[in-house]
């Protein structure tokens, strides 16, 4: 008999869901104008969570009032010491919440709850410890004398971390005395509806954060919106330039952090059981729905071979199921939406040529599934090679030389992340160097810290996240 | 893996001359410390709970080399540890027996009698335990008192000295003499040292070498030293040995040794030989850990399985 783990599943007793939810604007919760509703589902189970108001163009409008009240009265007239206590104060509440929030952030996104508990919250929580420390130092920033705050902020995000990327928006916004109407993504609107009411539990003055639900048309609503200032989005590329072409000519600012389609590139002389370590966590993290995954591996052609016999070894532990089970190392599909694009580029891979392997794994009957996937034989012209998948599908290139890998890493439209793997320092710095894309990392990947910026060249769009750059886009000078 | 037949006549080729054995060394994947300690860190988040967890306590019971190497260790103290190695709990006749008792090579008569047909195997440490620093006459003379007494298994340790000045062709030949001297009568573990070779890249090394000059198990540590057996040490162990196995064909046990006092960090142990190397290592005959405290700590566990409450530490005997 071998080692089975037997099921350990984390305790749904601590979320109280409630049955529905309204719009969080001016610090309460409200219906909507037109009483629209959508339901948000668990894609591992496919079971109803709740249901949630749709916001329409009058909500948004409510919000984006209330926002303006909010920021001329009293977010952006108060001291910058002031603003962190809130700021510390809401930090402190989703690391004391961390255990619930984990919880339904694994239920309604469907990522495993080992990385909602010990990657997505404690990175949420020093999000806002980290901004809330720059609140009363921002003329320290390097970014002029007195930086003054923009404005409403209106933030877009998106399904894949649905409340660390809130806390990516929400925390420089408001610690630079902005205030806020965010979107969360339709598929995952729940945890941002739990922070609305770790708000109020904050005591945050009304108005300051207002959460609007929906769908693209929501999203929408709130870039064409007048008085919005500054619209910050993440998400797909094309959406992101729908936006851009929506606030050219007008005077709003704009960040956008899009999508990616990152080389990760192994050579020869790499400590290959960390490469490897390093490649799954690159692609099959969050399964693989992010941004910036590793999801093109370049590997010297002279250890392909045993690399990717490691990499497939590596791959047959991978537990694939239940994302509450605390064992579980790739969880769902966050929709049947995104479960179809994957399984259609997966089919135009197969199609053109390449080579499809997974491990041998049991997918549950019910819910969005789609197991761990590597594409072998493929070449640059391949559309897998080329396209965002933002799945557990992993495509798999070889080069020649340093030159060659720098080349066949940078000939793609996108730029946000790149790992380079190799004991000898000199050819990391001399990749780092050329490598066209806001982060690299080194021996290591999907890598964050608060203090450190992220962003992307090219069509993984502007404008940084994150350290002292972050506050750029939340100061006017 | 694929590369079998290629690798193994390199693997002749290391030990033909201290050049080729040190380029073979330094050929060896390079491992990086910071992934190394990342990926032992989130297998220790591994949750085992009820059968899984009573199946890798027994488990962990069976692999259990329990110890004592102290100046003050006597034929009555080393008799009481063999009942307790046969018969850890007294109150369950479910409970299994350890793997071996483990003590210095003057104990192994004693211990030899105490155990007699019980199946317990009698592990002995010689080449002057615990720092090595004797004349390899000396601890040949150790390892074949040790055996001639009976010692089913020896556990030697390696001359860090030479392993940290390059000398590698000297660690290699001490093993293989010691090997020699083991016969077919006892089975060679090699214990590295690791809190002495202190870096990653050395284990692997010493890993290699060890299994290259014949080693039949390697062993993290002697207990003497701080850091002993820790998860990313026996991590790279680990890999070591699945690694030499796919190039030579021949399997070669693992045995971590010192710092390992509770069930969980046992369990651990037992998470990582799962998802590095898999069921073919997860026996007694190619996983050991070596501990003194941690059978009572299982003991409290086991029955904590059995009878959903924690017993106090009366009720397990101290040996």
């Amino acid at each position: 008999m071998g080692f089975e783990y037997a099921p350990a599943p984390e305790s749904r007793a601590v979320v109280d869901l409630r049955s529905s939810y309204g719009l969080f604007v001016d610090g309460e919760f409200t219906d909507a104008t037109d009483g629209r509703t959508f339901k948000s589902v668990s894609p591992a189970t496919e079971e109803v969570l709740a249901e949630v108001t749709e916001a329409g163009p009058g909500d948004v409008d409510r919000a984006v009032r209330a926002a303006r009240r909010a920021y001329n009265k009293v977010w952006s007239r108060m001291p910058g010491a002031e603003r962190a206590k809130y700021l510390f104060r809401i930090a402190r509440i989703v690391a004391e919440r961390s255990r619930e929030l984990a919880v339904l952030e694994s239920l309604d996104n469907g990522k495993p709850i080992r990385e909602s508990r010990d990657v997505d919250l404690p990175q949420v929580a020093a999000h806002f410890f980290y901004y809330a420390g720059w609140a009363d130092k921002l003329q320290y920033a390097g970014l002029g004398q007195d930086p003054l705050p923009v404005g409403v902020a209106g933030q877009i995000i998106p399904w894949n971390f649905p409340l660390l990327m809130l806390a990516w928006k929400i925390a420089p916004a408001l610690a630079c005395g902005n205030t806020v109407v965010l979107k969360p993504a339709e598929t995952t609107p729940l945890t941002a509806l739990a922070f609305a009411e770790i708000c109020q539990q904050a005591d945050l003055p009304a108005g300051v954060v207002n959460i609007v639900t929906g769908a693209g048309e929501t999203g929408r609503a709130l870039v064409e919106h007048d008085d919005v200032d500054k619209i910050a989005f993440t998400g797909s590329t094309e959406v992101g330039k729908a936006i851009a072409r929506t606030v050219a000519g007008t005077r709003k600012r704009t960040t956008l952090e899009l999508g990616g389609k990152a080389a990760n590139v192994v050579f020869d002389d790499a400590p290959l059981d960390q490469a490897v370590e390093g490649i799954v966590n690159g692609i099959f993290f969050n399964q693989g729905h992010v941004c910036c995954a590793g999801s093109r591996l370049l590997v010297q052609e002279s250890v392909y071979d045993e690399v990717l016999a490691r990499l497939k070894r590596r791959m047959q532990t991978l537990r694939v199921g239940d994302p509450l089970d605390k064992n579980t190392d790739v969880g769902a599909i966050n929709s049947a939406e995104q479960l179809a694009r994957i399984r259609e580029l997966s089919d135009v891979g197969e199609r053109e040529g390449a080579e499809r392997w997974s491990p041998a794994c049991q997918l549950p009957d019910r819910g969005y599934w789609f197991p761990p996937t590597v594409f072998t034989g493929v070449s640059q012209a391949h559309r897998i090679a080329r396209e965002e998948i933002f799945g557990p599908v992993l495509s798999v290139l070889t080069f020649r030389t340093p030159a060659e890998a720098v080349e066949k890493a940078n000939n793609t439209p996108y730029g946000l992340s790149a790992g380079v793997w190799a004991e000898k320092g000199s050819r990391i710095l001399w990749m780092a160097d050329r490598l066209r894309a806001g982060v690299v990392w080194a021996n290591t990947f999907n890598k964050f810290d608060p203090t450190s910026p992220f962003g992307g060249y090219k069509e993984s769009g502007y404008g940084r996240e994150g350290g002292r750059h972050g506050l750029e886009a939340y100061l006017a000078r | 893996m694929t590369t079998v037949s290629s690798s193994a006549a390199g693997v002749d080729e290391a030990t033909r001359s201290p050049s080729t054995l040190r380029r073979f060394l330094h050929g060896l994947p390079g491992v990086d410390q910071v992934g190394a300690e990342a990926r032992a860190t989130g297998l220790a988040t591994r949750s085992i709970k009820t059968t899984a967890k009573e199946w890798a306590l027994d488990l962990a019971v069976r692999m259990i080399d329990l110890t004592t190497l102290e100046g003050q260790d006597t034929p009555g103290k080393v008799r009481a540890l063999c009942a307790k190695g046969m018969r850890p709990d007294p109150s369950d006749g479910t409970c299994p027996a350890v793997a071996a008792i483990c003590v210095y090579s003057d104990m192994v008569p004693v211990a030899k009698e105490a155990l007699a047909r019980s199946g317990v195997k009698v592990a002995s440490v010689a080449t002057a335990f615990p720092s090595g620093r004797a004349a390899l006459d000396v601890k040949l003379a150790d390892t074949h008192g040790a055996v001639e007494a009976g010692a089913d298994e020896i556990d030697m340790v390696i001359d860090r000295g030479a392993f940290l000045a390059g000398d590698y062709q000297r660690v290699h030949d001490e093993i293989v003499a010691v090997r020699q001297a083991c016969g077919d009568r006892a089975h060679l573990k090699v214990i590295l040292e690791s809190g002495e070779l202190v870096t990653y890249d050395n284990v692997r090394r010493a890993s290699w070498l060890a299994m290259l000059a014949g080693a039949d198990f390697i062993k993290t540590s002697t207990g003497k030293i701080s850091p002993a057996a820790t998860l990313p040490v026996t991590l790279v162990m680990l890999e070591a040995v699945r690694d030499f196995r796919d190039t030579t064909g021949r399997q070669v046990g693992v045995k971590p040794a010192g710092g390992i006092r509770t069930s969980k960090e046992a369990l651990r142990h037992l998470i990582l030989v799962n998802e590095t190397v898999g069921d073919d290592w997860l026996s007694p005959d190619w996983f050991r850990i070596g501990a003194s405290s941690l059978l009572n700590d299982l003991l409290m566990q086991r029955a904590k399985m059995a009878t959903g409450r924690y017993a106090g530490p009366d009720y397990f005997t101290l040996d």
